[in-house]
């Protein structure tokens, strides 16, 4: 086969990847979720509700990376319906700090073909609490009640700190001063609080942990912190083709929740550490028999893995198809070779996650994007070392070729690849290996494997989970190299093993 | 016919061959003679086309070698390099087997053809099966002669072929390349730096030295009219190192 020719099947191979990815099926609603908690639960209740209806089918794209995925995604039609908030909308997507309301909102993302339904009834803000113990000590209800307290010490989160809607905007709101400020993890801020170590930390209006602490709210009474009223957010289209669904999930959410019962919630999962779909189940007031914890684990890795083998077979096979003719032109054309080799090198500068992110925009989300990203990460390993096996063929040799008048392609595909074929080997297993660990942030994107009990391990803070993930994640890779050095047997030719 | 006309071959600001003429006659054997650096390797790679001159032309067959015609010219030419130039991966058969392969012969015709290029050159049939890592420095040799041979190419062009090898092999390849020759009757070209291997095979002689022409002639014009002081230098200095004398 020439090498057009190989082209050509490489990107027919990546273009078909994408459309089997990006093919819509009538009658599913694709429900998407960012990962942390309470993201994570919302998701999957609508998801119940909607199977509950039975208007649609439903796929689940949860714990996607953020804001920025979450929002491109739907907005390109790659999901149809995630959790959002109001605070968010405004500031982070459409840009606009004087956005208030739902109906301010919803005016400004209906030309995108958007909207979002009323609010679910609690507010995610920004918050500062103090130890209830403390706060009746001092007499502290409000932020305002705050400013007669200077002597206080405080932990905060990074994000917190430096955000124009968190520390430096509140502090001059409220004319606030304190004895020291500390950055801090905000998983550990609570614990920095309880022990005493400070004395007021940021929390997120709707933290599990507020339920379990003695712990008090200040009321922000001169209305400082922007809302983070929970809403759905979803394509018009969608409501429109579903109309049943809409309305029943208008029904079941809007207005049911307040910030103490997600509080409460959020600690089902993340301070009791019990699953998702059950705590989802219980926001919904509806049994759902759950099978043990451990055993659920196991089915999803096993389900996970023959999804996480599909990634890196397919991205590092496309590699190969495209990587052997890119490192066999490199070697033939020097110039324009290391001008090639410099842009696969650029790709590969890109970090994983910001390349995942470029791909939204072009592909969406799911597994054709994060195929299209992993291919382009296997890339460098194959072209570089299939050039640097070509180049290092002895000179005499490639002349006796020339004397012998092979022509171009048997001397190819009979003398230099075969005479290369233990750089090339060498490149094919880098690249897969490295592949398997890559492939885990897929599921940032929505494109699965095992990165989905990464991410969500991550999320809900929750090592079994973690672990679920990245240690068959690493089996795999072990299993691959063992794998292709016996295929090395059957690859590198026995002349050369000698 | 090949022949060399007044040719300048520089590489960088080293001039590999300074106006250097040549003639080789048909069904001879020309040997180029001179030490490491000489320019002698350069004149063959100008005869394969593997290299341009600067200056000047080499013909083969009254055809002038360039671009255009070099791939037509070395389907006339067979290559022996030093230890072989063997592909590593091939067995000595597939080696040997490559030229014809891609003019597509039939499997029993190459069959045929290998197996009396095998006798012709010495090698036991048995290291047909045998990879290039497998086999001594002077089977590689032999090896490399049969794939140079495969195609029976009227012309035969050979650069240092015997320098890897041990004084003992070496001398009865040199005795085995002789008759050989002139059993084949082909325009041999032979590169070596080695005085008696031009005392034993050479028709004609030509002895080079910072890419000049010192003299042309048979190893007997070398030996009794030197044409500079540097010729008798060259004659004598490896002839008492061998312990032999120069000439026959």
């Amino acid at each position: 086969m020439s090498i057009r020719a190989l082209l050509g099947v490489a990107v027919l191979g990546v273009v078909a990847a994408h459309a089997v990815a990006h093919a819509a099926p009538t009658g599913v609603i694709r429900v998407a979720s960012k990962s942390f908690t309470e993201s994570y639960i919302l998701a999957e209740a609508a998801a119940q509700v909607i199977e509950q209806v039975g208007e649609a089918r439903v796929e689940r794209q949860v714990g996607l990376g953020g804001t920025g995925v979450t929002y491109r995604a739907i907005e390109s039609g790659a999901i149809d319906l995630y959790p959002e908030y109001t605070g968010t909308l405004g500031l982070v997507i459409l840009k606009d700090p004087l956005l208030r309301t739902p109906e301010e909102i919803r005016a400004r993302l209906a030309p995108r073909g958007l909207l979002i339904g009323e609010p679910l009834g609690f507010n995610n803000t920004y918050a500062l609490a103090v130890r209830a113990e403390m706060a009746d000590r001092l007499g502290l209800a409000t932020l305002s009640d705050l400013a007669r307290h200077p002597g206080l010490t405080a932990a905060f989160s990074s994000g917190f700190l430096e955000r124009e809607d968190g520390w430096p905007g509140l502090q001059r709101h409220y004319g606030l001063r304190l004895a020291r400020v500390r950055v801090m993890e905000h998983a550990l801020t609570y614990r920095a609080l309880v022990s005493g170590d400070v004395d007021l930390i940021d929390i997120f209006s709707t933290d599990g942990q507020l339920e379990r602490l003695r712990l008090r709210i200040l009321r922000d009474d001169r209305r400082f912190f922007p809302d983070y009223a929970a809403v759905l957010l979803v394509r018009r289209e969608t409501v429109e083709r579903f109309p049943r669904t809409w309305a029943r999930l208008r029904e079941v959410f809007e207005g049911r929740l307040d910030d103490r019962r997600m509080a409460r919630l959020n600690a089902m999962v993340d301070l009791d550490g019990r699953p998702v779909p059950e705590v989802a189940a219980a926001l919904l007031g509806t049994a759902r028999a759950s099978a043990g914890r451990a055993a659920a684990l196991m089915l999803e890795v096993s389900a996970l893995t023959l999804d996480h083998l599909v990634l890196v077979l397919v991205s590092v096979a496309a590699a190969i198809i495209l990587g052997l003719p890119l490192g066999i032109v490199a070697a033939r054309f020097r110039r324009a070779g290391q001008l090639e080799l410099g842009v696969i090198g650029m790709l590969q500068t890109i970090p994983a996650l910001a390349l995942l992110m470029f791909m939204i925009p072009l592909f969406g989300i799911g597994k054709g994007p994060a195929l299209v990203a992993l291919t382009l990460y296997a890339l460098l390993p194959i072209a570089r070392n299939t050039y640097a096996g070509m180049i290092g063929i002895d000179r005499q040799l490639l002349e006796i070729a020339f004397v012998l008048d092979l022509g171009r392609l048997r001397r190819l595909f009979r003398l230099e690849l075969p005479l290369a074929s233990i750089s090339i080997m060498a490149g094919i297993k880098t690249s897969a290996v490295l592949t398997v660990g890559t492939a885990t942030l897929a599921a940032f994107i929505g494109g699965g494997g095992y990165g989905t009990l990464i991410v969500r391990g991550l999320a809900l803070n929750d090592i079994a989970t973690i672990l679920a993930g990245a240690a068959p994640a690493a089996l795999m890779a072990l299993a691959f190299h063992v794998l292709l050095e016996l295929l090395d047997r059957l690859a590198v030719p026995r002349g050369l093993r000698l | 016919m090949i022949a060399l006309r007044e040719v300048t071959k520089r590489f960088g600001d080293r001039v590999a061959l300074d106006h250097v003429s040549i003639d080789v006659a048909p069904g001879t054997t020309h040997v180029l003679l001179g030490s490491s650096g000489s320019g002698k390797s350069t004149v063959l790679r100008l005869i394969l086309g593997l290299v341009e001159p600067d200056d000047g032309a080499v013909l083969v067959d009254d055809t002038a070698v360039g671009p255009s015609t070099r791939a037509a010219l070395v389907g006339r030419m067979g290559y022996v390099v030093q230890d072989g130039g063997l592909y590593p991966h091939l067995t000595t058969y597939q080696n040997v087997a490559l030229g014809a392969e891609a003019r597509r012969w039939p499997r029993a015709r190459i069959a045929t053809r290998v197996a009396e290029l095998a006798v012709m050159a010495g090698l036991d049939a048995s290291l047909l099966r045998s990879y290039p890592r497998e086999l001594s420095g002077g089977q590689r040799q032999r090896v490399g002669l049969m794939r140079a041979l495969m195609l029976d190419p009227p012309m035969l062009l050979l650069d240092e072929p015997l320098a890897a090898l041990d004084p003992v092999v070496r001398a009865e390849l040199q005795g085995h390349l002789g008759r050989l020759f002139a059993a084949l009757r082909k325009t041999v070209v032979l590169v070596t730096h080695d005085i008696r291997e031009a005392a034993v095979l050479a028709t004609t002689v030509t002895l080079l030295t910072a890419g000049r022409v010192v003299q042309h002639g048979t190893f007997a014009d070398l030996v009794e009219r030197p044409a500079t002081p540097f010729v008798t230098q060259f004659v004598s200095a490896q002839a008492l190192t061998l312990g032999t004398p120069a000439g026959r």
